[in-house]
């Protein structure tokens, strides 16, 4: 391509004076999978979004999930969602924002959703990862704890834990911790 | 023949160069014109100047390139030392394109070499442009494709949808983990870019946190524990940096408790390093035959000299030596190098009515499409609260809402109706306005 090359850079010294390049944004790959997932979301009733930076950032956006059934039915539940520019490649990091008595989640907000860390694939969207943590609210699950202490009362005591989670979710203490209410 | 060459300091250079061969490429012409061309006019850009880029540094420059620039943004650090050759002890803590641009420069006569001691992201995109040829020697996914994006962007298509020779950027592309390693050529518009072949890349592995929380079993999830667990737990809102030596020796003690606590050997400094960072400790001579060879496929994409590999050679020196050249295929839907649907518009069509057009035009065939077009969303159908926002750019012409520019690349997603069946897609649309001053042909821009 060398004769290219010869073209190229006598082209590019003419040029060089008369420089008018308008900087264009860079939409990665990640960005227009993202974008394809976002507009084809469909989420029940219960799941609502919202994207704090606007209408041209879907990259960080917010999930709030109302379950309406269960133990955790009445609760409003946010979850903050940040996409890698190499998305589908790696899953969305999710944080749960709102303090939840939750065996599966942690007082920090890190979820045990096993599509989120091991059996992430490509295939898999965000309407999926959506789906997965409403599945969360209605399904605790004591086999894959994070948080050590209600898991081990849903397994021992579920009319206990029943109490724990709406002693949670009204403003109160659990043992030590407070929950601030999420009704 | 080999009587005409006068005599050269690239003597080995000019058996390729200067005599004729059965491999060369179609447009070779030896000589020293080309010779002496190559060093005046190929403009090769390295990008990293890690393990791979201080080899590919020397060899470029040892093969007769005279203009190259570098790329980085790390400075130099004690454990680079061993194959990162050339850095000293004393250059610790001074950034690495610098010094790695000034000692090639100090071996190698009539080389220049210009470092840029920044992000990739730092610099326009029409500080790409000015090459070449980009040489890759990166050590993550995010940064290849990044410039793969960058570079497939100049790439631009004829109404045929034939690539253009003259906007294509060749990159050359090399990676090492251990003793494995690839070099690969991407032509954009002819071998497969980075994206079409994004699958290649196995995924990562991730330890589910219940594990790490409940029931470590290794020196790695106690490691992962003390790093994704116990850190938000003590830092409450402080973010974990990889690179404070700080923090990693916090968390390096806190795995060493949690597995005394569980009775897990085996967990030390480094492997807490290699953990955190995803580290697999780097070979010299895995970079230096890897370099070696996207050294020489840039040599042949400048020169022509032979045909270059096509596409993707993998390197394994784990058991003895095994090295394959596979050559894969274009994604021809691939979103960043692909053509897309050349449509023609005038310029008083609405929002609305180009999204009633994708649906009857029979390359799209598209219902129901979303709109993006340079990270601005120019209608969404989902969710209910972004098509609020979207609602009222359905009334404007698309000429207006794409800034007035005469033709340009915008995305669509949606479903897509072909042959009875319906699925959801996503295309790359390059719009043309008709009747615009200065637009005298179709061609037009096929970035990303």
């Amino acid at each position: 391509m060398i004769r290219l090359f010869k073209v190229k850079e006598k082209q590019r010294e003419l040029a060089e004076n008369a420089n008018g390049g308008s900087p264009i944004k860079k939409q990665s790959a990640g960005e227009l999978r993202l974008h394809k997932d976002i507009s084809e979301l469909n989420l029940p009733k219960s799941c609502s979004m919202s994207f704090p930076n606007g209408k041209d950032d879907l990259m960080n956006f917010e999930v709030s999930i109302r379950p309406d059934e269960g133990y955790y039915f009445g609760g409003t539940f946010l979850f903050s969602f940040q996409v890698s520019p190499i998305y589908p490649h790696e899953a969305p990091k999710v944080k749960c924002k709102t303090k939840v008595y939750h065996p599966n989640i942690d007082l920090e907000g890190n979820v045990c959703l096993n599509i989120l860390r091991e059996d992430w694939k490509p295939v898999l969207n965000i309407n999926t990862v959506i789906y997965g943590l409403y599945h969360l609210f209605t399904e605790p699950n004591s086999e894959d704890p994070l948080n050590h202490d209600a898991a081990a009362v849903l397994r021992d005591n579920p009319k206990m834990f029943e109490s724990n989670v709406k002693r949670a979710m009204y403003g109160g203490y659990v043992g030590q911790t407070y929950f601030p209410r999420c009704m | 023949m080999a009587d005409a060459a006068p005599p050269s300091k690239s003597r080995d250079l000019d058996k390729l160069l200067l005599r004729p061969g059965n491999l060369v490429g179609p447009t070779f012409d030896p000589g020293v014109q080309l010779r002496d061309d190559l060093q005046e006019y190929a403009r090769v850009l390295v990008v990293g100047a890690g393990g791979l880029g201080c080899e590919l540094l020397k060899d470029l420059a040892l093969s007769g390139f005279k203009n190259l620039e570098v790329i980085d943004m790390d400075r130099i650090e004690v454990t680079n030392l061993n194959r990162q050759f050339l850095f000293r002890l004393e250059d610790v803590g001074k950034p690495k394109a610098e010094v790695a641009a000034k000692r090639v420069m100090e071996r190698v006569s009539g080389v220049n070499i210009v470092p840029h001691f920044c992000r990739i992201e730092d610099k326009d995109i029409e500080f790409y442009n000015d090459f070449n040829i980009i040489a890759l020697g990166l050590d993550s996914i995010e940064a290849r494709s990044y410039i793969n994006a960058v570079a497939c962007s100049f790439l631009e298509y004829d109404s045929d949808d034939n690539p253009r020779e003259e906007t294509m950027k060749p990159m050359v592309d090399g990676g090492t983990e251990g003793f494995k390693g690839h070099a690969r050529v991407i032509v954009p518009g002819v071998t497969p870019c980075f994206e079409c072949t994004i699958w290649l890349f196995p995924p990562q592995v991730k330890f589910p946190l219940c594990t790490l929380a409940e029931t470590p079993r290794n020196a790695a999830h106690c490691i992962e524990y003390a790093h994704l667990i116990k850190w938000d737990e003590v830092h409450s809102g402080q973010a974990f940096d990889p690179d404070n030596p700080d923090h990693m020796k916090w968390v390096y003690d806190e795995a060493v408790k949690r597995a005394e606590l569980f009775g897990i050997p085996g967990v030390t400094y480094s492997l807490t390093q290699g953990v955190v960072k995803n580290i697999i400790p780097a070979i010299a001579s895995t970079n230096a035959i890897i370099s070696a060879a996207c050294t020489l496929e840039t040599l042949k994409i400048a020169s022509g000299c032979s045909k270059t590999l096509s596409n993707y050679l993998t390197y394994n020196g784990v058991e003895g030596l095994h090295t394959k050249v596979t050559e894969f295929v274009k994604d021809k839907d691939c979103l960043v190098c692909g053509p897309g649907v050349l449509i023609e518009l005038d310029t008083t069509v609405t929002l609305k009515k180009f999204i009633d057009m994708l649906e009857e035009d029979p390359k799209v065939l598209m219902t129901k499409a979303s709109i993006t077009y340079h990270g601005k969303n120019l209608y969404m159908q989902a969710p209910p609260v972004l098509e609020e926002m979207t609602r009222s750019n359905l009334e404007l012409p698309l000429y207006d809402l794409m800034d007035k520019i005469p033709k340009d690349v915008l995305h669509a997603t949606g479903t897509i109706n072909k042959d009875d069946k319906k699925s959801s897609g996503l295309r790359k649309l390059r719009v043309v306005f008709k009747g615009i001053d200065g637009v005298t042909d179709m061609d037009m821009a096929g970035g990303a």
